[in-house]
């Protein structure tokens, strides 16, 4: 059965500030949508609210995957019910090693005696770190602590292709990152592309999408999605900025501070 | 005034005497014994103990069977001990020598691993030039003089010019009976050159107890010398007590402690370095967790007199429920201690809005060319990397615990036994849990 993400009517505030003002998206598994728009619009703001973050509240809609809101579930839950955030900013845990850390949240998803067997994970793990040319010793080090940012993102994608989600959020996965490393971590998400896996990517730069190919783009400004369209839409944007599509919708302030 | 007591001095003595304990201590006992009323009352910074009881001791001994061979050993005892490859242990239960083991290679290298009344007859030119002058003194307060009129364990550690100890030795002390009372000494000196790795663990099968505790550690190192000292406590609720740990070090001298205080009861912890020696170092680690209605005052001291030396603190401290703890450190740099360096960094974190801890970074400093530098922070557990942690399927309870371990890792990585390590790590577990 092919999963659906259905976003509809997203109203999010933090701290008493409205900054989602009605989203609506809709993701089925098999399909990328690109998610662009200038800064300070409410993109991390819509991925860190479908993933559950403490400081965001919503105040309208419901985020439904298969028909079930995900909202009312704790965010270990969500992560059970399929769901991935790939970080802007992802946290730094000292004491807890990477691959601990993997291990652990690779058998939280699974029912107990189901566990995955140590040698299956080495072997997982090896060739995911193959694939996105990490070092060994990244699996023994804490938790992002003290990685680039750069491995900082690696490491997101390394944690998303162990996890196998039915979808995935990332939210600039690009920034900070190399051309080689650009190439190497859209190579890890191309790799999990497939009917099983949907994918709402949130990124600045053209460059990224002549790697993964979206089959759907979305500007948003104002905290709302204001354009949809195909992969030619971010070309456009790429080549003329944002300021055509201002005019064409009438606005002035993009971002959520306007009326 | 509160914390008065009625000691018996002519029972101590007596017992003193049925027991063969050589002149010295005697000597000892007597002398604290006369002071006792005249001395003043310790006064931790920030911690009232006007109220605590630490002096109503009802029997000095408890007589305990003494074990036969390892197997023997109940189960709390052989979790901290490697069973498998231990080479060298004393095991003291309440105030008994219990059992015994070491390696024929550390007796043929002239180390003396005896309980501290075995040692002051057998080795009296050593152990009375070290008891209770360097590091700490009888007349000092009255705990300190209540200690040695009511000492009744302990052990004496002396590792020989040069002689480099290879196998930790362990000092595992086995409170198993509610009246006994732990006024435990322990005496590490390590001569010139020699190195050792200490490590005590204090262990318990009662969920209460009706005594008292009242723990000296003196830790010597001579010139070159190098001390690792490890002590990992796990004691029942109600044993209040007092325990002080202090070293002393000569020229390039190190001692390094890595200190898991994990007790259920109150108490005030006295942990101070004197770095005498030129070029003399210690690396202080310390890790708390404090739980139920508990209080704890952990004094961290390190004073440089010695040129060029070295002192780092390292406090982590996870507090629960109501417990209550104050982390004061300090680096005290005397005048002629140039080119000194002084560091420390406190951590609280606290799990309950009931808990407090309160970390006190103190730096005294009376010499210009030096480096200095404290950190200190208590706060709660992060809430955006919990979200992390849970964004990736971890369970509320499971991201907690991870991430207080890895708040309380870099000092239980610094143990220096494996066994002892796990142990640790075990019962940081069930008191987080619990
Ligand atoms: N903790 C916060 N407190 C107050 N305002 C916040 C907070 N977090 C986000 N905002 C505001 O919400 C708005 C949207 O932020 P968001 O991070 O969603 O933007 P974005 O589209 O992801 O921007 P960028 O492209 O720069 O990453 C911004 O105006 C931001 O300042
Ligand atoms: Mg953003």
């Amino acid at each position: 059965m092919t999963s659906v993400l259905e976003i509809k009517d997203l109203h999010v505030e933090i701290e008493g500030k409205e900054i989602l003002k009605g989203v609506n998206l809709t993701i089925k598994q098999g399909e990328i949508h690109a998610v662009m728009g200038p800064n300070g619009t409410g993109k991390s703001t819509l991925a860190q609210a479908i993933m559950g973050h403490p400081s965001y509240e919503v105040t309208k809609g419901e985020v439904l995957l298969d028909g079930e809101n995900v909202l009312e579930l704790e965010v270990d839950e969500r992560a059970h019910a399929g769901l991935f955030l790939a970080m802007q900013y992802p946290s730094e845990i000292s004491g807890v090693t990477n691959s601990d850390f993997l291990r652990s949240a690779i058998n939280a998803s699974r029912e107990e005696g189901d566990e995955i067997n140590l040698m299956q994970f080495i072997k997982k793990l090896d060739k995911n770190m193959d694939y996105l040319e990490m070092d060994q010793d990244m699996a023994t080090r804490y938790l992002n602590e003290g990685f680039s940012g750069g491995e900082k993102k690696r490491n997101e994608i390394l944690q998303l292709m162990m996890l196998e989600p039915k979808f995935a959020i990332l939210d600039e996965i690009d920034s900070g990152l190399d051309i080689d490393a650009l190439k190497i971590v859209s190579k890890g998400i191309n790799e999990l592309r497939g009917p099983e896996f949907g994918s709402l990517i949130i990124t600045h730069y053209q460059r990224l999408l002549n790697y993964i190919e979206p089959d759907f783009v979305h500007v948003m400004m104002q905290g709302k999605v204001v354009k949809s369209g195909g992969k030619e839409l971010a070309e456009r944007l790429e080549n003329e900025g944002y300021d055509w599509i201002k005019e064409e919708l009438g606005i002035e302030d993009e971002t959520v501070e306007a009326e | 005034m509160e914390n008065e007591f009625v000691i018996n001095k002519d029972e101590i003595l007596e017992a003193s005497k049925a027991r063969e304990e050589s002149a010295f201590l005697t000597e000892k006992r007597t002398e604290a014994l006369d002071k006792l009323n005249s001395l003043d009352m310790i006064k931790p910074d920030k911690t009232r103990v006007s109220k605590w009881d630490f002096f109503t001791v009802t029997d000095q001994f408890v007589e305990s069977e003494a074990f036969g061979s390892i197997e023997e050993l109940p189960q709390v005892v052989r979790e901290v001990i490697d069973i498998e490859t231990v080479e060298n242990v004393i095991i003291q239960r309440n105030n008994t020598e219990a059992f015994v083991k070491l390696s024929d290679d550390l007796v043929s290298q002239g180390v003396i691993v005896e309980s501290i009344f075995d040692a002051a007859n057998n080795h009296p030119e050593l152990l009375e030039k070290y008891f209770m002058t360097d590091a700490v003194q009888i007349d000092e307060n009255k705990l300190t003089a209540y200690h040695a009129a009511l000492l009744n364990g302990g052990v004496f550690v002396y590792v020989p010019k040069n002689v480099q100890v290879k196998d930790p030795i362990q000092m595992v002390v086995l409170h198993d009976d509610e009246k006994a009372s732990l006024f435990n000494h322990v005496l590490v000196v390590a001569d010139t050159g020699a190195e050792v790795t200490y490590v005590e663990n204090y262990v318990t099968t009662l969920e209460s107890g009706k005594g008292k505790l009242n723990i000296v550690s003196e830790v010597i190192a001579k010139d070159n010398a190098k001390i690792k000292y490890g002590a990992v406590d796990f004691l029942a609720k109600a044993l209040v007590g007092y325990i002080v740990r202090r070293g002393v070090t000569g020229n390039d001298a190190v001692i390094d402690w890595a200190l898991g205080l994990m007790n259920d009861s109150d108490v005030i912890y006295d942990n101070t370095t004197y770095l005498m020696g030129s070029g003399s170092s210690s690396d202080v680690k310390i890790v708390h967790v404090g739980r139920g209605n508990q209080k704890s005052n952990f004094t961290t001291e390190v004073i440089h007199y010695g040129k060029e030396t070295t002192g780092n603190i390292l406090k982590h401290g996870v507090m629960k429920d109501s417990a209550s703890s104050v982390f004061n450190g300090i680096g005290y740099i005397k005048h002629g201690a140039t080119n000194s360096d002084a560091q420390q960094e406190s951590r609280v974190l606290m799990l309950s809005p009931k808990a407090r801890g309160d970390a006190n970074p103190i730096l005294l400093i009376d010499e210009d060319e030096v480096v200095a530098g404290h950190a200190a922070s208590a706060g709660q557990v992060d809430e955006i990397q919990l979200f992390y942690l849970m964004s990736r399927g971890l369970s509320r309870q499971e991201a907690e615990r991870l991430v207080i371990h890895g708040f309380l890792a870099p000092v239980v990585e610094s143990i220096p036994i494996e066994s002892v390590k796990q142990l640790l790590t075990a019962v940081i577990e069930e008191k987080i849990v619990n």
